[in-house]
C-alpha cells in the first residue's frame, strides 16, 4: 500500500530527527511532561531515559522486520540482546580488549550464534517455533546466572569497565550527550537497515512469507533461507542494541538484560506501535520506555501515596498499567498506534483510494 | 545407590507437577491453538489464594485442614480465573491466534504487577503442618512427604484426565476437537463450550500446580514472578512431549524432572555449573526436536 502522504511521512520523520539531534543543546524547563528532577530536558536524567527509548526503539524495529514482516514471532530476541551487553562488556573488562576489536567478535559470536540458532529453531513452525526460541533465550539466562569461570558476575551483574574505551565514551554520567547520540545513530542505521531490507525483493519475500508459505514453496521458492536471513539480520539489531545498553547504562544484570521479560516487553512495544509498519514499532518503543520510566516516577509522589489503597496499588505498578494498556490495544486497536492513525486516514480518503486500499488489503489478506 | 534412588523420587515428584502445569496448557493449545501466557499467572494466583487460605482462616482448623482448603482453594481459583479469562478476553478473539496470544502476554504481565502491588514482591510463607516437612523411612531412604503429595496429585490428576477424555461426551467433543476442529463444529457441535471447560480444567491444575510447587520445592514460600519461572518449563515439557497430547505431556514432565534432578546434583555441584539442571532441560528439547520435530507423541498435521 502506497499512501499518497508518504512524503509527508518521510518530513514528519526528518523533522523529528533533526530536532532530537539538536535537543540535548535546549535546556527547556517542561514541569508535566517529565516528572520529578526529569523535567529539564537536556537533564543527564532525560537524555539517559531517551537514549533508552531510542536503543529499544532500534532493537524494536529490527524485531518487526522479523515478527511484522516475515511473520516470525520469536520469543528469544533477549538472547541476541544479552549476547551484545554481555559479550561486549567481557572483551572489554575482562580480557581488556579495546572498543573496535570488541564489537567485532561481539557481533561475531552474535551472528555464529544466530545461525546456529536461528537454523534449529526454523525446523518448527509456529507456536513451535516461539516456544523453541523462547528455550533457547532462557538457556543463556540460566548460562548467564550460573557465572561461568566468574565471567559474567552471576545474580550482581557485571560493570562496564570504562579504561579501554575512548575518552567521549568513558563514564555514563559525564558523557552522557554522546552516548545519547550514539543511541540515537544505532537507531537510525537500524531503521536503515530494516528500510533498505523490508523495501527490497528480499523484503518482499518476507511478506510473502508471512501472507502464504506454502504458495512460496509451491511455486519453487525455499522460504528457509528467507526466514533465516530474517531472523540473523534481526538479531544482529539486537545485539546492536544490547551494545548501546551496556554503554549508557554500565552495567549488565541477568534480571534486567537476559530474561524473558525483555523479550515480552520488545514485543509489546512492536504490537503496540502496530506491527509490519517499521515507524510503528518506534513509536511503541518510545511510549513504552517512556510510559515505564514516567509511571515509576509517578507512582512515588507524595500526592500518589496518599490515594486510597484501591486505587494507589493498582495505578503505583507500571507493569500493571503496561500490561492494561496493552490488553486494549489488542482488543480495541490491534492495529496499534501506527493503525490507529492510518485508520483516520481511511476516514478521509476519497472513495478510489479506499476501493484500492481494499483490494489490496484483500489479496494480502489469505493468511 | 541410595542417593539415586531419592533423587529419582524427588525427579518425579518435579515431573508431577511439570505434569500439571503443562497438561493444561498442551489441552488448551491443541483444541484452540492459543499459547496461553496467563497460565504462569494462574499457577502464581493458586499459590497466592492458598497463602490467603492459609493464613487467614483461625489455626484452630488445625494445620493439616487448613493445608488440604488452601490446596482446594488455589485449584478453584485457578479455574475461576482461567474460566473468566476465557469468556471475557479469549472468546470474542477466536480466529486470531497472535491476538490472543498477545491478550494472555498483557493479562500475565499486568496480574503478576498488581499481585506485586498487593502483596509486595519479597516471598511470603504458607503454614504447613509438620509432617509435610519431615521425610518417611522407607528401606534406609529418606523420602520427604511433601513429595508423595505431588506424585499422589499428579496420578490422580493423569488417571482422572484420561477417564474424562475417553469416558464422558465433552471429553469425546474435547478429543475430537484437537483432532479436527472444523469436523466437529460442522456436525453441530458447540465447540465453544468445550473451549471454555478446556480453560476451566487447565486453570484448575494450573492453580494445583501452583500451591504444589509452592509446598514441594520452593520451602512453602510465595512470590509474584514464580509461577512464570515454572511456565517455561511447562512450555519446554508441551513441546517436548508434542502439542496436544496429555500422555505427551506426562512423558515429557517425567523425563525433564529426572534429567533437572540428575544434573543438578551429579554436575551442578561444580563451580560455574550450578544452572545445568535448567540448562539440561533446553538441551534435551533441541535434542527431541532435532530428531523429531513433532514432539514425542506430536500429530502429523
Amino acid at each position: 500500500m502506497r499512501w499518497p502522504s508518504r512524503r509527508a511521512g518521510l518530513l514528519v520523520g526528518a523533522i523529528v530527527l533533526g530536532l532530537f539531534i539538536v535537543l540535548p543543546f535546549i535546556g527547556l524547563h517542561v514541569p508535566w511532561v517529565l516528572p520529578g528532577t526529569l523535567d529539564i530536558v537536556n537533564s543527564t536524567g532525560t537524555l539517559e531515559v531517551l537514549a533508552l527509548c531510542f536503543m529499544f526503539a532500534g532493537v524494536a524495529v529490527g524485531y518487526d522486520m522479523m515478527f511484522g514482516y516475515t511473520g516470525l514471532m520469536s520469543l528469544g530476541p533477549v538472547l541476541y540482546f544479552a549476547v551484545g551487553t554481555y559479550v561486549f562488556d567481557i572483551a572489554l573488562t575482562h580480557w581488556g580488549w579495546s572498543l573496535f576489536p570488541s564489537l567485532l567478535v561481539t557481533f561475531g559470536v552474535s551472528l555464529v550464534l544466530a545461525v546456529v540458532l536461528g537454523a534449529i529453531a526454523l525446523r518448527v513452525h509456529g507456536i513451535a517455533f516461539a516456544m523453541v526460541t523462547l528455550a533457547f533465550a532462557q538457556a543463556f539466562y540460566f548460562l548467564v546466572e550460573s557465572n561461568p569461570h566468574n565471567l559474567t558476575g552471576g545474580d550482581t551483574g557485571l560493570s562496564l569497565s570504562y579504561t579501554r574505551m575512548p575518552s567521549f565514551l568513558s563514564g555514563a554520567v559525564s558523557n552522557t550527550r554522546n552516548l545519547y547520540w550514539v543511541a540515537l545513530a544505532f537507531l537510525v542505521v537500524a531503521y536503515l537497515i530494516v528500510w533498505l531490507v523490508t523495501e527490497s525483493v528480499t523484503g518482499h519475500v518476507f511478506v510473502a512469507i508471512r501472507e502464504n508459505e506454502l504458495r512460496l514453496d509451491v511455486l519453487g521458492v525455499r522460504p528457509y533461507r528467507f526466514k533465516l536471513v530474517s531472523f540473523v539480520v534481526s538479531s544482529l539489531i539486537a545485539t546492536g542494541g544490547g551494545i548501546v545498553y551496556i554503554l549508557v547504562i554500565g552495567t549488565a544484570v541477568p534480571s534486567v538484560v537476559a530474561s524473558t521479560t525483555v523479550t515480552l516487553s520488545i514485543l509489546i512495544m512492536v504490537v503496540l506501535g502496530g506491527a509490519g509498519t517499521r515507524w510503528g514499532a518506534v513509536v511503541g518503543a518510545m511510549v513504552y520506555v517512556y510510559l515505564q520510566q514516567y509511571l515509576d516516577k509517578v507512582g512515588a509522589e507524595p500526592t500518589f501515596t496518599r490515594l486510597p489503597a484501591v486505587l494507589r496499588v493498582p495505578l503505583s505498578e507500571p507493569q500493571f498499567l503496561l500490561g492494561a494498556i496493552f490488553v486494549l490495544f489488542v482488543f480495541f486497536a490491534p492495529g496499534g498506534i501506527a493503525g490507529l492513525v492510518v485508520r483516520r486516514r481511511f476516514r478521509r480518503a476519497s472513495a478510489a483510494t479506499l476501493l484500492s486500499a481494499f483490494q489490496g488489503l484483500r489479496k494480502g489478506g489469505g493468511g | 545407590m541410595n542417593i539415586f534412588l531419592v533423587l529419582t523420587f524427588s525427579g518425579v515428584a518435579l515431573g508431577a507437577i511439570y505434569f500439571l502445569a503443562a497438561s493444561g496448557l498442551s489441552l488448551i493449545y491443541g483444541l484452540m491453538d492459543v499459547l496461553n501466557f496467563a497460565h504462569g499467572l494462574f499457577m502464581t494466583l493458586g499459590a497466592y489464594a492458598g497463602y490467603e487460605i492459609a493464613t487467614r482462616l483461625p489455626s484452630s482448623l488445625g494445620a493439616p485442614t487448613l493445608v488440604i482448603l488452601a490446596i482446594i482453594g488455589a485449584t478453584v481459583v485457578g479455574a475461576l480465573a482461567a474460566g473468566v479469562t476465557e469468556l471475557i478476553l479469549i472468546r470474542p478473539l477466536y480466529g486470531k491466534p497472535i491476538s490472543q496470544i498477545l491478550i494472555t502476554i498483557g493479562l500475565d504481565l499486568a496480574g503478576v504487577g498488581l499481585l506485586m502491588g498487593g502483596f509486595g514482591s519479597t516471598a511470603l510463607q504458607i503454614p504447613v503442618p509438620l509432617w509435610l516437612i519431615e521425610p518417611t523411612h522407607i528401606g534406609g531412604l529418606y523420602l520427604p512427604n511433601a513429595s508423595f503429595l505431588a506424585i499422589g496429585a499428579g496420578v490422580l490428576v493423569l488417571i482422572g484426565l484420561e477417564m474424562f477424555l475417553a469416558l464422558t461426551r465433552y471429553g469425546i467433543i474435547i478429543r475430537a476437537g484437537v483432532e479436527n476442529r472444523e469436523m466437529v463444529r460442522a456436525l453441530g457441535i458447540d465447540v465453544g463450550r468445550a473451549f471454555t471447560l478446556v480453560f476451566v480444567i487447565g486453570g484448575a491444575m494450573a492453580g494445583l500446580a501452583g500451591i504444589l510447587y509452592t509446598i514441594v520445592f520452593s520451602g512453602d514460600l510465595v512470590s509474584p514472578n514464580q509461577g512464570d519461572s515454572l511456565l517455561i518449563f511447562a512450555f519446554i515439557v508441551v513441546v517436548i512431549g508434542g502439542l496436544g497430547s496429555i500422555r505427551g505431556s506426562a512423558v515429557a514432565a517425567l523425563a525433564v524432572g529426572l534429567l533437572q534432578q540428575y544434573t543438578s546434583f551429579y554436575i551442578g555441584g561444580h563451580s560455574g555449573w550450578a544452572q545445568i539442571g535448567d540448562l539440561s532441560t533446553v538441551l534435551l528439547l533441541a535434542v527431541v526436536l532435532e530428531w523429531r520435530p513433532r514432539g514425542l507423541f506430536g500429530r502429523v498435521a
